[in-house]
């Protein structure tokens, strides 16, 4: 596909292909910073193995005018630096694009492509002559492509210079030495090509607002202003930058400057199993406790999950979303997860769960996670995916309210206890199906039995039919109350409604945005909800009910979401139309045109019949 | 774990402690195991240890797995909170919220079914992190709830009620623990208070993980001829090898013993651990003479009672943690939340 190569002007997508353990994540966070920086929207997507070093790794940066963020797979420039992936790597830029490669040694003739322009870099052997350590010269070919880059593309040199004062203001010498690798490159590549190329930047005004940063990282902030003080974990991709956010937020805040004593305490566990079994022990006592995990660890904590809610102890999971089933593709993303956290553990269990879908999203919804723990006493769930959760995302600056104050629902004080006539743990007091609870240590009168074996309303081990009814009935009512109180669904609608929308979840949404704003400006009216929360609310149902056909977008292979909102609703199946893709990459417009475009014909052709 | 209220009776005469408190304010509700289990003579100890102790009720948090041993938690102290959690897991659950709240007095209760089988990581873990707490371990070498089986604590050669013989090597865990760096581990048995509640009690205040091994006999399943766990075999291989007074914070008691036997631990609130008719050739706060001494003792069959080994000045979780002294749940909302202008500050190094 031949492509207008003209106008491209802050509109584009470069991939550069390298080897994983070379440095190459801080030469390309430098190119996407600097981008940033000049005002520009941007993207980058962080394609890497599960492997510590030698395998190829990739990074595909999205320069987009218009703000449009999604993963865009159409590379007009791909920057071949490890000779393992060259042919895959050649064999994906847009024809008329770029190759940009180290021509130290030369490319084999058959991976060549006539319809791409090569652009030979001499790198390897431009570092051997200019730096002196082994390691520097590996480490200086990735800053060197940044330089042929910033040529290439017009990247203001001033910026690129001004990040590598910052970021190396403690060791001076590093700032001479990277520099003189972007002057390196810059220089061969205004030397030997026409610079800059016709996908190119300008500085813009775009991103002044805004910062980058992982969603991963603000979901720790997140649990820090919640005002979590005890995170226990185990170890797993894509879920440990919580944790390293979690500690990294705890040290510069929640350290006592004079006895340098943490308010915070973290645990790593020896397994998911006993990361669930702190973070409940820990709410029971009344903190905020939390623990960051993927969906092999929520497999290991069902058990545990399915005790707290039974016997109604708050806590808050996050499951940062990784391709599935089993081991899988640890380092790749999915929603796999959405039927695993809203039924997980034996028995009839339901649960709270949220879905944000950026790093915004995942700071404030890992408050509300705390907040809705606590008020419904029940697990909850924030799913977020390796997508959001590891990658750097521009996002509008986060905000906090200082008048925030924790919902900690119906805890009674030892001032109350003292009062009460008398205290029994599960009864249903004010009819709202949330009992009320103590917390251990507070008050004589407020001891119960915590316990996962069938109890009655008044916190007593039942082997009772009425009994054991009365409490699990009012758990289900309890639950599903919540459905008004999570985070309400973002709709997008044209002037008096689309017969036809488009549901869809979490880390979908820029390329769901992208796909319908296409589908507009060819005329086809079409809505948007994208659900924010379990158990689903009326706004959910309502806008099933008004359109005549739903397609689901999601990205898991048995169309999870679709099975969700059919059971949960009622909502006859016919009507969801499963887009589905789950291949482990971000979803990107092309996977939701792909599918709505034809099936939207069928559907216009069936009315029109 | 059926629930039958015990009948509140109250002698006028009944002794009370500091706190004016009586024996009966430390018990539960009525026991539903077996008559003679060895269990229900552990939770008569613990009663008597927390009484003595002068131990605020609603200041203890117990906590158990599941099997009959973790039924027992609702035997003892009903004013406490309690926690019967799921199987082999309650280690879990006490790290939590001893890293929540540090102030409460937190007693676990399992059995070798709990412990040395589903649950035999979590053990070792709560005792590498050092969680300050006391971990009963009820052990009868066999599973009762479900009718008899062989747990892991059961000995070479020892035979099941209907004599199957066990040909798996058992798991001990006292040297378990001694070998994880357990800085207090002991070995008791059901039939002997005398022995057993100064061991509770010097459990209770030690800071850290307080290993407390029980024989404790399943009168039902596992206390036969041919049982190594039997009330009969036990009496008779019981080896005491160290004899354990506990000595509250001013509370001197008058010795009744030659001063030059016995060797002082003191505790971390001022009270004192005495290790009296120990053995000529034994250290019980030296690891390694311990382990040996066990391993020795255990080729000849016996099996070595006491309070084993003691350290006292070993780190628990929150000390390696260096966690504030005040507890988390504690802290209030404001010294917790940075606030807006640290939010704004920390996103201008996001740019």
């Amino acid at each position: 596909m031949a492509h207008d190569a003209r106008d491209r002007l802050n509109d584009f997508a470069l991939k550069v292909g390298t080897v994983n353990g070379t440095g190459s994540a801080s030469a390309n966070s430098l190119l996407l910073q600097a981008l940033f920086r000049m005002g520009i929207p941007v993207s980058g997507k962080n394609v890497f193995p599960s492997n510590i070093q030698g395998l190829p790794t990739w990074y595909e940066i999205r320069v987009n005018r218009d703000g449009y963020t999604a993963r865009s797979p159409d590379f007009h420039l791909i920057v071949a630096m490890n000779p393992q992936s060259y042919e895959r790597d050649i064999d994906e830029v847009l024809s008329g694009g770029w190759v940009l490669y180290d021509s130290t040694k030369e490319l084999d003739d058959e991976i060549l492509r006539d319809d791409v322009t090569f652009l030979g870099i001499p790198l390897a052997r431009m570092c051997a002559e200019r730096f002196e350590r082994a390691r520097e010269r590996i480490l200086m070919k990735n800053i060197g492509y940044v330089g042929a880059l910033v040529a290439l593309l017009d990247i203001e040199m001033d910026v690129v210079k001004g990040m590598l004062e910052e970021k190396f203001s403690h060791k001076p010498s590093l700032i001479d030495s990277n520099f003189t690798a972007i002057r390196m490159g810059a220089d061969y590549a205004r030397e030997h090509w026409d610079c800059p190329l016709p996908i190119r930047v300008r500085r813009m005004d775009a991103t002044g607002d805004h910062v980058m940063v992982t969603g991963n990282a603000a979901t720790a902030l997140g649990c820090v202003y919640a005002g979590a003080t005890v995170g226990a974990w185990y170890p797993i991709t894509p879920a440990t930058s919580v944790m390293d956010g979690f500690k990294e937020w705890c040290q510069r805040f929640r350290v006592d400057p004079d006895t340098g004593k943490h308010d915070y305490c973290i645990v790593q566990a020896e397994d998911e199993l006993a990361a669930a079994g702190m973070v409940i022990g820990a709410n029971w006592m009344g903190a905020r406790a939390f623990t960051p995990t993927s969906g092999a660890g929520i497999s290991l904590m069902s058990e545990f999950i399915g005790l707290a809610y039974y016997a109604e102890v708050p806590s808050v999971f996050v499951d940062v979303q990784r391709t599935g089933p089993s081991t899988g593709m640890p380092t790749r993303t999915q929603q796999g997860d959405l039927l695993l956290t809203a039924y997980a553990s034996h028995g009839d269990t339901k649960h709270i769960a949220l879905y944000p879908a950026n790093p915004n999203e995942c700071f404030e919804f890992a408050v509300a996670a705390f907040d809705l723990a606590e008020r419904f006493q029940t697990p909850v769930f924030l799913l977020s995916d390796l997508d959001i959760g590891m990658n750097d995302w521009m996002i509008p600056k986060l905000e906090w309210d200082d008048d925030y104050r924790p919902d900690r629902g119906k805890v009674l004080t030892a001032e109350e206890l003292e009062e009460a006539k008398s205290f029994y743990r599960y009864l249903d007091v004010d009819g709202d199906g949330v009992p009320y609870r103590t917390l251990p240590g507070a008050h004589p009168k407020g001891a119960y039995f915590t316990r996962g074996s069938g109890h009655d309303k008044y916190g007593k081990y039942t082997e009772d039919s009425d009994a054991y009814l009365e409490v699990v009935d009012r758990i289900a009512r309890k639950i599903q109350s919540a459905a008004e109180h999570v985070p309400e669904p973002e709709v997008h609608a044209v002037d008096g409604g689309a017969r036809h929308g488009i549901v869809s979840i979490g880390g979908c949404h820029w390329a769901v945005m992208e796909a319908r704003d296409e589908l507009l400006a060819e005329g086809v009216e079409i809505d948007y909800l994208r659900v924010r929360g379990f158990p689903f609310g009326e706004a959910v149902v309502r806008f099933l009910e008004e359109h005549d056909t739903v397609f689901v977008v999601e990205q898991n292979r048995d169309g999870q979401l679709r099975m969700l909102l059919s059971m949960e609703t009622g909502c006859p199946r016919a009507k969801l139309i499963p887009v589905r893709y789950y291949g482990g990459q971000p979803l990107s417009k092309g996977h939701v045109l792909d599918a709505v475009r034809p099936a939207l014909r069928a559907v216009l052709t069936e009315i029109a019949s | 774990m059926t629930y039958i209220a015990k009948p509140v009776a109250r002698h006028p005469r009944m002794r009370t402690n500091a706190l004016g408190l009586t024996p009966r304010d430390y018990e539960g509700t009525m026991s539903t195991l077996c008559a003679g289990c060895g269990h229900d003579s552990v939770t008569a100890a613990l009663v008597q240890a927390f009484f003595e102790l002068d131990v605020e009720p609603h200041r203890v948090a117990k906590l158990s797995g599941i099997g009959c041993s973790s039924k027992t938690p609702a035997y003892f102290v009903k004013e406490a909170h309690g926690f019967n959690s799921v199987h082999g897991r309650m280690p879990s659950i006490a790290t939590g919220a001893n890293a929540a709240n540090r102030d409460l007095l937190y007693v676990g209760i399992s059995g070798d079914g709990d412990s040395l089988s589903i649950g035999l990581g979590q053990l070792c873990h709560a005792i590498r992190r050092n969680v300050d707490m006391v971990y009963v371990l009820e052990n009868n070498g066999v599973y009762g709830l479900t009718k008899g089986q062989f747990s892991a604590s059961a000995d070479l050669g020892s035979r099941s009620k209907y004599g199957e013989e066990n040909r798996q090597g058992p798991i001990d865990p006292v040297s378990l623990a001694l070998s994880l760096g357990a800085t207090f581990v002991a070995r008791s048995f059901s039939g002997d208070k005398h022995q057993l509640v100064p061991i509770l009690k010097a459990g209770m205040k030690h800071r850290g993980f307080a290993l407390v091994d029980v024989i404790s006999p399943c009168v039902t399943f596992n206390d036969h001829k041919g049982s190594t766990k039997s009330y009969a075999h036990t009496r008779f291989h019981m080896q005491e090898v160290v004899e354990t007074d506990f000595v509250p914070l001013r509370r001197e008691i008058k010795a009744d013993y030659d001063e030059g036997a016995v060797r002082t631990v003191k505790m971390h609130d001022g009270s004192e651990v005495r290790f009296r008719k120990v053995a000529a050739d034994y250290n019980p706060t030296d690891r390694g003479t311990v382990l040996e001494y066990l391993r020795a003792s255990r080729e000849k069959g016996e099996v070595a009672t006491g309070l084993l080994f003691l350290e006292e000045n070993g780190l628990d979780m929150h000390a390696v943690e260096n966690t504030v002294d005040t507890p988390l749940v504690d802290l209030p909302f404001v010294k917790l939340c940075p606030g807006s202008t640290k939010l704004e500050e920390l996103q201008n190094e996001w740019r």
